[in-house]
């Protein structure tokens, strides 16, 4: 058993307990897996790198909404592998691709390299952010994804830099409950 | 959105998760789908006669044993390929057995008995009966099940609907056999045995359609 596998694992079953720190650790080091693998296998199958980012995404949506299938008897990399690949299938099929295209391969390809490049993923965030209430959407709009500071956001809409901060904290988890809302539904 | 705003949100909702959730929602599924086609044959079409004799109780019972060794045994098979992964194959020899057994058991019985007799002895009473209403009754603990694994998480859509479909046969067929008065075993192994593939075959065709997450 790797390393790896009993990092991983430890972090998950923390995860299945409810420990958010853990959740947050196991799927900070899956994000880069997920993207070496998906860029790999794009490519492969000689489709653009740039659209590695929504599977990653997808893929980490996936393991939060179906974490309880998890069996802690059973190891963690291939549970995590065959997220990862039914994704790839389901996204090349939905493009019009068959499995055939797809190599066979297996969770040790998964864990083969980290990859740091994050990139934005064009999930359709505009809609759900529409959603959440007006204060909130614009501190997510303005310091997420703008990219602009606390500070310069608190002055531009004439809140406190605290107010932000927690206008931001609440509307991401807003924003993970919808998310998870419509992937279920 | 970034992927690491992402991997904030989601962890800001980390709520513990029960992972014995998965057995658990597929054993409601059948269970409660077990009572719903028991409580529509009954209703339907009646509870069977001639349970004064001994041999009409041990029909029925091994009826109910072959019809629930398939349940229980595609049941449990089927909560472990609702898991990402799936389930080992060398597995599935678990449910074949009642099938075995109950062929086994009926070409027995076809051999003690006069080459005469082997047309009646398969045919029954009701085949078209028991042809129609099994795949009938299994529409609804088929549409439970599959509510069940769709809150899991299979990765080989087809499989899973066809055991999906083998669970729903099977319990059909246990209610089925309250009703059924065919004391043949010839006739269990073909009737029931075949439209409880019917119904794992038309899982495999529906489960990629239905089971997508």
């Amino acid at each position: 058993m790797t390393a790896d596998e009993t990092e991983l694992k430890t972090l998950m079953l923390a995860s299945q307990r409810g420990d958010a720190a853990a959740y947050r650790a196991l799927l900070a080091k899956l994000a880069p897996r997920l993207r070496g693998y998906y860029k790999r296998r794009l490519t492969g199958v000689g489709r653009s790198a740039d659209e590695a980012e929504d599977l990653v995404q997808e893929t980490l949506i996936a393991i939060h909404l179906k974490r309880q299938t998890y069996d802690p008897g059973a190891l963690f990399t291939p549970w995590l592998h065959a997220i990862a690949r039914y994704k790839l299938i389901d996204f090349l099929r939905s493009n019009r691709m068959s499995r055939m295209d797809v190599p066979i391969d297996d969770h040790h390809d998964l864990m083969a390299a980290d990859d740091h490049a994050s990139a934005e993923g064009t999930h359709d965030m505009t809609k759900l952010l529409d959603r959440l209430p007006k204060r909130t959407r614009q501190a997510i709009e303005a310091v997420k994804l703008e990219g602009n500071s606390v500070a310069e956001t608190a002055a531009r809409y004439g809140m406190s830099e605290s107010n932000v901060k927690i206008s931001i904290h609440r509307g991401l988890k807003a924003l993970a409950a919808l998310i998870g809302r419509d992937s279920s539904g | 959105m970034k992927t690491d705003d992402l991997v904030e949100a989601l962890s800001a909702r980390a709520a513990p998760v029960d992972f014995r959730e998965v057995g658990r929602r597929i054993a409601l599924a059948a269970t409660s789908g077990l009572i719903v086609a028991a409580v529509a044959i009954l209703i339907g079409l009646g509870p069977r006669s001639g349970l004064a004799t001994a041999g009409a109780w041990a029909f029925l019972c091994v009826k109910v044993a072959f019809a629930a060794g398939i349940a229980a045994t595609a049941a449990i098979y089927l909560s472990k390929l609702s898991r990402p992964g799936g389930a080992p194959r060398h597995e599935i020899w678990f449910v074949v057995l009642p099938f075995l057994a109950i062929m086994g058991l009926a070409l027995v019985s076809l051999g003690t008995a006069p080459a005469s007799h082997w047309s009646r002895m398969v045919a029954g009473d009701a085949w078209l009966e028991c042809l129609v209403s099994i795949p009938v009754i299994a529409v609804v603990p088929f549409a439970l099940t599959m509510w069940a694994v769709r809150q899991a998480a299979p990765t080989d859509l087809r499989r899973a609907g066809a055991f999906a479909g083998l669970v729903a046969g099977g319990i059909s067929a246990i209610a089925y056999a309250l009703h059924c008065t065919d004391d043949s075993l010839p006739f269990v192994a073909v009737w029931y045995g075949g439209t409880i593939i019917v119904c794992t075959l038309a899982g495999a065709l529906l489960g990629p359609r239905l089971l997508r997450w």
